[in-house]
């Protein structure tokens, strides 16, 4: 759906390229929730706005749905971003207009619905993110969810097949952020949208995403599947914001097993093996001890996992292992 | 009543003054309409052609900025003598009221643009953004977008223009622009007949504070933040 080909970008500042996105490449597929991770300065912001072109690639090819978006006149562009529906941090509403006003904008500028089609397409949008009872109010007198619900009920005006989200939910509460990623999963579903959203919180990306691009100074550093890059991070900066969600620190865990006995491991379980009873088993069979030093048992979008951290000692330790490997989970030896 | 009104003011000529208010509300009223459809177009391409904004033009802005400070730093008594010739060409005459408007326009619309600038420098730059992803037109931003957002600050200009004008229609007397500016210049000044002075400035107070009130109360009402 959305094609990244080695494409680049610099800021000209006072006579010096400054790069803001690296050459990279990236491919998002149509109806997936592709997440951009990376903290403030990694060029997130920047990639998103590369694919409606509000900021302009200084090389490289971007094709969307099948059109090179890079060679688009000011006439396509315009028709192009008609079908790119966009949200933002701060919403980005119009003070001096209304619910509904807002909303219609996207369809007046196109300028195709008569006035009576535009009302019904609003009131239709107004009752999908569930503000139909708002439509006369004026943005300040709403909360930040229900700006943002409006704000998405403005992308999806124009039936686009791609929404981007700017830190959708960074000014939110955690509260109204778990709503609004909920009201994104269900748009997604149901309207087969691809949706592409940056943030600086694994949260989200763990929440709603399919595919997750890690970026640290202008580069994409890891991609792949949330479980992938969320269970077994491979870069340092994927790494921290795994940490950062659960809220642990690499050096301080390493400082409290070191006064564990036996051998430290790390399963990781996904999906229906989440809920197997397997440590109860391997322990019985083997007569292996185990304690759980660390754990979390959580869901990444849809699929539950679990991550545990374990010390086992006494037993037929080596037939314990031999049975973790053979069963359908992941096995890290720590120590 | 009347006689101690007569007392107090023994030079005050009520239908005198009655025409010259009239005259200056005209005056007033006829170069605000051409200061904001001059002021306005020129503000809102100054706004445009500005660095960073979505004509970056650094030239024409350049040229525009440079025009209107010139505009701006010529005393409004200078420029009042300096535009006779020209006011002729344009209304036939450099008296009355019709002689008072050209002056008035040229004096007030950089002021007037260089508010409307600002005030369009006052909107959200992430509603830009929003307006023009969703693919409009720079014509549709500007309509659709910047000036509904800026339309209080748009108002509150006006008003500060509008009271500026006041003050220059008061000017324009010195030179036969009519108005109760020629009233307090004629009477009060020449003839010294400080009633009339006293007269004509209490309702030039009474003029502004009805323009100021005025102007906050729409400000206020179109404000929705």
């Amino acid at each position: 759906m959305i094609n990244f080909y080695q494409v680049h970008k610099a800021y000209r500042v006072s006579g010096q390229d400054i790069p803001a996105l690296q050459p990279s490449d990236l491919h998002i597929a149509r109806g997936e929730v592709f997440g951009i991770i990376g903290h403030s300065g990694a060029g997130k912001s920047t990639l998103l706005r590369l694919i409606n072109r509000l900021e302009e690639p200084s090389g490289g090819r971007i094709e969307v749905d099948g059109e090179d978006v890079t060679a688009l006149d000011a006439n396509g562009l315009r028709r192009f971003r008609q079908r790119v529906g966009m949200i933002f941090q701060h919403f980005n509403l119009l003070s001096s207009k209304t619910v509904a006003d807002n909303v219609a904008m996207p369809l007046k500028l196109a300028g195709e619905l008569s006035r009576s089609a535009i009302a019904a397409r609003v009131a239709e949008l107004l009752a999908r993110v569930g503000l139909q009872d708002h439509a006369d109010k004026y943005p300040a007198q709403l909360s930040g969810g229900q700006k943002q619900r409006v704000g998405i009920a403005r992308a999806l005006a124009t039936e686009p097949k791609i929404l981007l989200c700017d830190e959708a939910t960074s000014a939110l509460d955690p509260q109204t952020t778990a709503s609004v990623l909920q009201l994104l999963a269900e748009i997604n579903r149901e309207l087969n949208l691809t949706i592409v959203l940056i943030t600086h919180e694994m949260d989200v990306i763990r929440r709603v995403c399919d595919r997750v691009a890690v970026m640290d100074a202008g580069s994409i550093v890891e991609s792949g599947t949330v479980a992938e890059v969320f269970l077994h991070p491979q870069h340092s900066t994927s790494k921290r914001f795994v940490q950062e969600d659960e809220q642990i620190e690499e050096g301080e865990q390493r400082d409290d097993f070191a006064h564990v006995q036996g051998r430290i491991l790390r399963l990781t379980f996904q999906g229906e093996a989440t809920y197997a009873p397997l440590l109860g088993t391997v322990a019985r069979e083997t007569g292996v001890d185990y304690s759980i030093l660390a754990g979390r048992i959580d869901r990444i979008k849809d699929t539950p996992y679990g991550q545990l951290t374990l010390a086992l000692t006494g037993g037929d330790l080596d037939a314990a292992l031999a049975r973790f490997e053979a069963a359908d989970v992941h096995l890290e030896v720590l120590r | 009543m009347d006689a101690l009104l007569t007392r107090l003011l023994p030079n005050v000529d009520w239908i005198e003054i009655g025409y010259a208010s009239l005259d200056t509300l005209s005056m007033l009223g006829g170069s605000m309409l051409f200061t904001i459809a001059l002021g306005l177009p020129l503000g809102v391409l100054l706004f445009l052609t500005s660095p960073r904004q979505m004509f970056e033009q650094k030239a024409l802005y350049g040229v525009l900025s440079l025009l209107v400070n010139i505009l701006r730093s010529v005393p409004f008594v200078i420029l009042l003598i300096v535009m006779i010739p020209f006011t002729v060409i344009v209304t036939g005459t450099s008296l009355g009221v019709a002689g008072a408007i050209p002056p008035l326009v040229v004096g007030a619309t950089p002021f007037f643009a260089r508010l409307v600038e600002t005030a369009l420098r006052e909107v959200d730059r992430g509603i830009i953004e929003a307006t023009q992803a969703m693919g409009a037109t720079t014509r549709q931003i500007v309509v659709n977008a910047l000036l509904p957002e800026a339309l209080p600050g748009i108002i509150a200009a006006v008003t500060v223009t509008a009271i500026t004008l006041v003050s220059y229609t008061a000017m324009s007397g010195l030179i036969g622009g009519g108005g109760l500016g020629d009233l307090a210049v004629r009477y009060g000044y020449q003839r010294y007949q400080p009633d009339v002075m006293l007269v004509t400035v209490v309702l030039l107070l009474v003029l502004v504070q009805i323009l100021q009130t005025v102007g906050d109360k729409l400000v206020v009402h179109f404000s929705r933040k």
